[in-house]
């Protein structure tokens, strides 16, 4: 309980939900911290063993203790499940996977948010008759269940041509996307002031000029926002990559759990979870780094507009 | 989106009979959105429903054949394990979810110190796949080097602790992974709605000389039924998603102790050939959905409207 023990504990804990400092050390405090110590192990324990396990040699994984760090750090799992890690008959690791993640990512990144946001600003300034039948259609559609579209869509995709290709992975993301994305937009370009929308039209611009002038300059934090939202959610998806790419286009979940779950050959644990960090490291960036705003977008995911 | 907020729709309440033509930037621009609204979700989900009474095998075809796939489906022993065990997952992950989320935010609602931290923590593993954490947990789990591993080489050579390789409880073994991946979202949804409570509500409780707990119990948790509700709708239309994290934990296995309907359904659809029966596993999946949020979206906007 070192923060317990500090000047300023005591003032903090004098807010007014909190009860009375009795001391500082009281029993409620060492609870309560005791606890949330306690859960934090629960939480950091895998990523601490993903860790430690990729950097020691098989030797050590075999003879030593999983929570143990390693005795003798080695980044030989890493490069190996980098560049050479095999996946049927391929053995080029998972660069080619990260690569297909990227190249799913950012045209559905670019797409799914341009879509979204227009459809939401045509929603929130723009409605016309029906328009808000369709909206509601579409968040219902959030909540089918993917499986009962699966296959009409593998047969839309057959007819345009896209089955088995990355863009018909990239329009799958912008489909799916599109509900949580809309309502995010719908309900932020709902909340700016009505009169910018009206003196912008008055002022003689029409929709798209509205759009571009008015409400894309005001409404970059929402964009960051949907954009962290679809960052993770199109780089963790397993479903749709599994079903819509060919083994030559399958994104960075597919091919890690190819790697790791392969029947063939030895298990190599230290290549295994080097893998596993480095399908894990681009959400897990965009999470430290964006703090807050990935909060936000949860939490704008969950409120229901 | 129920209260329509009536001030922004179209500038002429008139109607003229140009009506098709006009606002037609809006319209166009929805364009993606109503054939992703009518294309894919009605229409992708009646296809499903209506051939799940077909006989498609590889192709789907229009050979009616009433509810057989439903007797088959209700007949598969693979199937009835799917949905016990999802029965399981669920009902454990819904009240383990809400019961740690509240907990946990309850905690960090106290004015703690190193809060964010702590909520950092809670909340990193929501950020990583479900194929991620299935790996993770997989390898903590593992008999000979995780968990049972380190204890029976401190000495205790009895101790057993394998959930994925012991069919009765590898659905438990999934619960945990399932767990330390979901609970900090509630947590951060449950934060949020104490945050909303009024400070006034606090202060009345400690004139009163009501204690803490009985605080949240009594005033607190009631004010907050609609952040409960919010969740656990998020909670159920995930849970019934339960997929990638049994394909990367377990694979369904050992044997076919921890299948879940989702895997059923792209098992049959895509592996094994057997479209209507896929479609027709998929359209339970769609009836249980209904099933739960119908009620939920009757009282939740149904009232409202009316009022």
């Amino acid at each position: 309980m070192v923060d317990a023990t500090s000047p300023t504990a005591g003032r903090i804990l004098e807010g007014p939900r909190g009860s009375k400092p009795k001391s500082r050390l009281s029993r409620r405090n060492i609870f309560l911290y005791g606890t949330l110590l306690l859960v934090s192990i629960y939480y950091l324990l895998p990523l601490y063993v993903m860790i430690v396990t990729s950097l020691k040699g098989m030797p050590e994984i075999r003879l030593g203790n999983i929570f143990a760090p390693p005795v003798e750090i080695t980044f030989e799992p890493w490069v190996k499940a980098w560049a050479e890690a095999c996946t049927g008959i391929n053995c080029d690791g998972l660069s080619r996977g990260f690569g297909n993640s990227v190249k799913i990512l950012i045209p559905s990144l670019i797409l799914s948010i341009s879509i979204a946001s227009v459809n939401g600003y045509a929603l929130a300034n723009w409605r016309f008759k029906g328009s808000e039948v369709f909206f509601t259609i579409l968040i219902i559609g959030a909540f089918i269940p993917y499986q009962t579209m699966l296959y009409p869509i593998v047969i839309i995709l057959r007819e345009i041509g896209l089955m088995g290709s990355l863009w018909g992975l990239v329009l799958v993301h912008t489909v799916f996307g599109m509900p949580i994305l809309t309502l995010l937009f719908r309900n932020y370009f709902t909340s700016l002031p009505e009169e910018l929308f009206k003196a912008a039209r008055v002022d003689g611009a029409g929709f798209w000029g509205v759009y571009f002038r008015v409400m894309l300059p005001m409404s970059i934090p929402i964009f960051v926002v949907a954009m962290i939202l679809q960052v993770t959610g199109i780089w963790n998806d397993f479903l749709f990559g599994v079903i819509y790419t060919k083994p030559e286009t399958y994104p960075m979940t597919v091919q890690l759990n190819n790697i790791v779950n392969s029947v063939q050959g030895i298990k190599e644990y230290n290549v295994n979870m080097a893998a596993t960090l480095l399908t894990g490291l681009v959400p897990l960036v965009i999470y430290f780094v964006s703090g807050k705003l990935f909060v936000r977008g949860i939490a704008a995911g969950a409120v229901k507009g | 989106m129920t209260l329509a907020d009536t001030a922004r729709v179209s500038d002429n309440p008139v109607r003229r009979p140009k009506q098709l033509f006009r606002n037609l930037s809006a319209k166009f621009a929805s364009i993606p959105m109503i054939l992703t609204a009518l294309v894919v979700f009605v229409g992708g989900t009646a296809w499903t429903v209506a051939h799940s009474f077909t006989k498609s095998r590889l192709l789907p075809k229009w050979d009616f054949v009433g509810l057989d796939q439903y007797e088959r489906l209700w007949n598969s022993n693979r199937w009835i394990i799917s949905v016990e065990n999802l029965l399981i997952y669920g009902v454990c992950s819904l009240v383990l979810t809400m019961v740690l989320g509240f907990t946990l935010a309850a905690l960090l609602d106290r004015k703690i110190r190193f809060e964010g931290a702590f909520r950092t923590i809670f909340l990193y593993p929501f950020a990583l796949s479900f194929i991620v954490t299935g790996l993770a947990w997989q390898w903590i789990l593992n008999p000979d080097f995780g968990i049972q591993g380190v204890v029976r080489n401190m000495g205790w050579e009895s101790f057993t602790f394998d959930p994925l390789n012991d069919p009765d409880i590898v659905i438990f073994g999934i619960l945990i992974a399932g767990l330390w991946q979901g609970t900090g979202f509630v947590m951060v949804i449950m934060l949020a709605g104490l945050r909303g409570i009024d400070e006034d509500i606090w202060k009345a409780a400690r004139v009163d000389g009501i204690g803490i707990t009985k605080t949240y119990v009594r005033v607190i948790i009631p004010m907050m039924r609609p952040v409960f509700v919010t969740a656990l709708v998020i909670i159920a239309s995930g849970i019934i998603k339960l997929y990638d994290l049994v394909v990367a934990q377990t694979n369904g296995g050992p044997g076919i102790a921890s299948e879940v309907p989702a895997k059923y359904v792209i098992n049959y659809m895509f592996e094994a050939q057997n479209l209507a029966q896929g479609f027709a596993a998929s359209t339970m999946m769609l009836l249980s959905v209904i099933i739960v949020l119908v009620p939920w979206a009757y009282l939740e906007f149904g009232g409202k409207k009316r009022g």
